[in-house]
C-alpha cells in the first residue's frame, strides 16, 4: 500500500531522474544508512565483523567494480584477483614508504595506482572481445600473482613472502593490526563502500555510464554516435580497478592482516566476485550488493545448518557449499540471466499493484 | 556540379550551398570494386535520395560518409574543407548522424536513455565532476535533457520514454533510432532505408517526420531507400547507383525519365 507512485508528482528532470523515483524506496535508503552507520557499529561483535559484514562490504566494493566493466560496459575479466593484489601491495608499499600518511589516503592511492595497471591490462579491449578478452585477463591474473611472488622487493624482502599490515590510526583509532576493534574494521570498509557505491551510482547514470552501456548493447551504433571506443573502454577498466584496487587494499590491510598472494588473491577469487555479479544481476549496483551478501553468507548460512543444527561433518558442508554454488549459478543462467536484482525488480513492480493487480 | 546558387523550392524551403561532396570515390573489398569513382554532391537543406537496385553500393557509399569505410580512392569534402580519413566517432562529432538499415539500438536501456546517448558529442563534463554529480553534471543532464525532450515531443514518443527499448515494435524502434540520431542535432542526417518493413501508415508516419525534420530544422537529410513512391515524394534530387556505378543524377522528374535508370529497375531486352 506504501508502495506507489501515485500522487507523487515529479515537477522537474531532477526528480524524475533521480535514484529511488519511489518515496518509500527513498526512506528505506536512509533507513538502511542510518542503521549501517548509527546502530550496527554498537552491537558488532568479532564474529559478526570478521564472519559476515567486513567481508561483505569489502566484496560489495569488489563486485561494484567488476559489475561496471563486465555488468555496464560488457567486458569480462577474470582478472578481479590480480587487481584486488595490486591494490593490496600497492597499499603495502605504500603503508611501509610513508607510514606518517594517512591510510586513508594510502588505500585511494592504492585504487589509483590499480586503475592504471587495470587501463593497461584493459588494451587488448580494443581488439578482443568476449572469450578471448576473458582469456587475456585471465593472463593479468597469472601474471600480476606471479610477479607478486617472484619480486621480493613487492613484499619488503621478508622471508616469508608475506606482507603484514602494520598498525595504522584514523583519528587515534586503530584501523589495522591486531588491536583493532571490530566495529572499527566495520566503519572504514562502510564509508569506503558508500562512498564507492555512490560514486559508481554518479558514473552510471550519466554520460560516461550511457557510453558504456552503448558499447556493451552494440559497439558500432556507439561508435556513430560518437562514443570513442578506446576512451570508453579504457574508463570503464580503470574506474572498475580502482574500486577492486580500493576492495583489495582493505581485504588485505583491514580484514586480514596478512596475505600471501596465492592464496588471497588467487583465480578463486576472481571467479568469486564473478559469481557475485552474476547470481546478483549484471548492470546493476543493487546486484553487486546482492551477490556478494549472498556468496558471503551462503556458507555461513551452511555451517549454521549443516554442521550445528544437522551435526554434519565440516567436510562434508563445505563440499556441499561447491554444489550448491554450482548449481545455482546454473540455475540463475538459465532461469534469470539478470539475478537477484531482477527478482527484487519484478517483485517490486508487482507490489506496486499490490493488493488489486488488476 | 559547383557554383550552383542557393535557391528557394516550391514549397518554399531554403536550399544553400554544398554541405557534402564525394569527389571520385571508389571503394574496393579485395578485387570487387563495390563504388566505382562517384562523385556528387549533398546541398545544405535539401533532401537528398541515394537508390539503386540491391548491391548497387548504396549502403557501402552511406558506409564511406561515416567513417565506417574508407574509399581507396577520391575525397570526402564536407562544409568547405577536405575530410580526412576518420573514425566513425570523430565523423560524429562533425555532425553526421545516421541510422541504420537493421535497427541498432541499444537493447538494454530506456528509450530515454537511448536518446540521451544521441547527446554524447555535446556533453563535456569529465569524470571527477560525474563522479561529484552535483553541481555541473547534474546541470548538464537536464540542458541536455531538454533538447531530448523536445525531439521526443516533436515524435511524438512521450508515451515510451521509460520503457526498455527490446520491449517496442518494430515500428517505434525504427523511430526511436531516429530520434536519437535526432537528439545530435546533426548537420547532415543519413537515414539508411528508414521505411523498410514498414506498413503504409508506419510509412506515411515516417515521412511526415522526415519532412518536418527537414522543414522545422532545416537539417540536410540523404536517404536510401527503396519505395519509389516515397523517394520521388519526398527528395529534392536524387542519385541513381547500379553496381557500383552512378547512372543517374538530378530531380525526380529528370531521373524518372533517364533510360538507363529505367533500364537498370526494369531490364534490357537482348538481342
Amino acid at each position: 500500500m506504501l508502495y506507489r507512485e501515485a500522487g507523487d508528482f515529479k515537477t522537474s528532470y531532477q526528480a524524475d531522474s533521480q535514484t529511488f523515483p519511489i518515496a518509500f524506496d527513498r526512506w528505506r535508503y536512509w533507513a538502511v544508512l542510518v542503521i549501517a552507520f548509527c546502530v550496527v557499529p554498537f552491537f558488532v561483535n568479532a564474529y559478526w565483523a570478521n564472519a559476515i559484514l567486513v567481508p561483505f562490504l569489502i566484496y560489495a566494493i569488489a563486485a561494484i567494480g567488476l559489475n561496471i566493466l563486465t555488468g555496464y560496459c560488457g567486458q569480462v575479466s577474470l582478472g578481479t584477483g590480480g587487481f584486488m593484489a595490486v591494490g593490496a601491495y600497492a597499499c603495502y608499499k605504500l603503508m611501509t614508504s610513508f607510514p606518517d600518511v594517512s591510510i586513508v589516503i594510502h588505500i585511494i592511492l592504492a585504487g589509483g595506482i590499480t586503475a592504471a595497471v587495470g587501463a593497461a591490462f584493459g588494451l587488448p579491449s580494443l581488439r578482443i572481445k568476449g572469450f578471448y578478452l576473458a582469456v587475456a585477463t585471465l593472463a593479468a591474473q597469472f601474471f600480476l600473482v606471479w610477479m607478486f611472488n617472484k619480486v621480493s622487493w613487492f613484499y619488503n624482502y621478508s622471508a616469508s613472502g608475506q606482507i603484514n599490515a602494520p598498525e595504522r590510526f584514523v583519528a587515534g583509532i586503530a584501523v589495522t593490526g591486531p588491536n583493532t576493534a571490530p566495529w572499527a574494521q566495520y566503519m572504514i570498509c562502510l564509508v569506503f563502500l558508500t562512498i564507492c557505491a555512490l560514486i559508481a551510482r554518479n558514473l552510471t547514470r550519466g554520460t560516461i555510464g550511457r557510453s558504456w552501456m552503448a558499447i556493451r548493447d552494440m559497439d558500432i551504433a556507439a561508435e556513430i554516435i560518437g562514443v570513442n571506443p578506446l576512451k570508453a573502454k579504457l574508463t570503464a577498466f580503470a574506474v572498475s580497478s580502482f574500486f577492486i584496487g580500493i576492495s583489495g587494499a582493505l581485504f588485505f590491510a583491514v580484514y586480514l592482516g596478512a596475505v600471501e598472494v596465492g592464496e588471497a588473491f588467487g583465480i578463486q577469487k576472481s571467479f568469486l566476485v564473478l559469481f557475485m555479479i552474476i547470481i546478483g544481476g549484471l548492470g546493476s549496483l543493487f546486484g553487486s550488493f546482492a551477490g556478494a551478501a549472498f556468496l558471503v553468507l551462503l556458507p555461513v548460512a551452511l555451517k549454521v545448518i549443516g554442521v550445528d543444527l544437522l551435526g554434519w561433518p565440516t567436510d562434508l558442508v563445505a563440499h556441499l557449499q561447491l554444489v550448491i554454488v554450482g548449481g545455482l549459478i546454473m540455475f540463475f543462467l538459465i532461469k534469470e540471466p539478470h539475478g537477484l536484482a531482477q527478482l527484487w525488480r519484478v517483485a517490486k513492480e508487482k507490489l506496486r499493484l499490490w493488493p488489486f493487480p488488476y | 556540379m559547383d557554383g550552383v546558387a542557393p535557391y528557394v523550392t516550391a514549397d518554399g524551403r531554403q536550399i544553400g550551398g554544398v554541405l557534402m561532396d564525394m569527389r571520385g570515390i571508389t571503394l574496393r573489398f579485395g578485387g570487387v570494386e563495390a563504388i566505382k569513382n562517384i562523385s556528387f554532391d549533398i546541398r545544405e537543406g535539401e533532401i537528398r535520395a541515394i537508390i539503386g537496385p540491391n548491391g548497387a553500393g548504396k549502403s557501402s557509399m552511406l558506409n564511406v560518409i561515416s567513417g565506417f569505410y574508407h574509399p581507396q580512392d577520391g575525397e570526402v569534402w564536407f562544409r568547405g574543407e577536405k575530410r580526412k580519413p576518420m573514425k566513425p566517432y570523430q565523423v560524429a562529432r562533425l555532425g553526421i548522424a545516421r541510422t541504420f538499415q537493421n535497427i541498432a539500438l541499444f537493447e538494454g536501456m530506456s528509450v530515454l536513455d537511448n536518446i540521451m546517448t544521441g547527446r554524447l558529442t555535446h556533453m563535456k563534463t569529465g569524470l571527477l565532476a560525474q563522479a561529484i554529480w552535483k553541481g555541473r553534471a547534474e546541470a548538464e543532464e537536464v540542458a541536455n535533457r531538454e533538447i531530448v525532450e523536445k525531439v521526443i515531443d516533436f515524435l511524438e514518443i512521450q508515451a515510451i520514454r521509460k520503457t526498455p527499448v527490446g520491449r517496442l515494435p518494430y515500428g517505434l524502434k525504427k523511430r526511436v533510432e531516429l530520434a536519437r540520431a535526432l537528439a545530435a542535432e546533426p548537420k547532415l542526417l543519413l537515414l539508411d532505408e528508414p521505411m523498410a518493413g514498414m506498413n503504409v501508415e508506419e510509412k506515411e508516419d515516417m515521412s511526415r517526420f522526415i519532412l518536418d525534420v527537414n522543414d522545422e530544422f532545416g537539417t540536410t537529410i540523404a536517404l536510401i531507400e527503396h519505395d519509389m513512391g516515397v523517394v520521388m515524394d519526398l527528395s529534392d534530387r536524387v542519385v541513381v547507383m547500379d553496381y557500383g556505378r552512378k547512372i543517374g543524377d538530378g530531380t525526380p522528374d529528370e531521373v524518372r525519365n533517364n533510360q538507363e535508370v529505367i533500364d537498370a529497375y526494369l531490364g534490357v531486352a537482348h538481342e
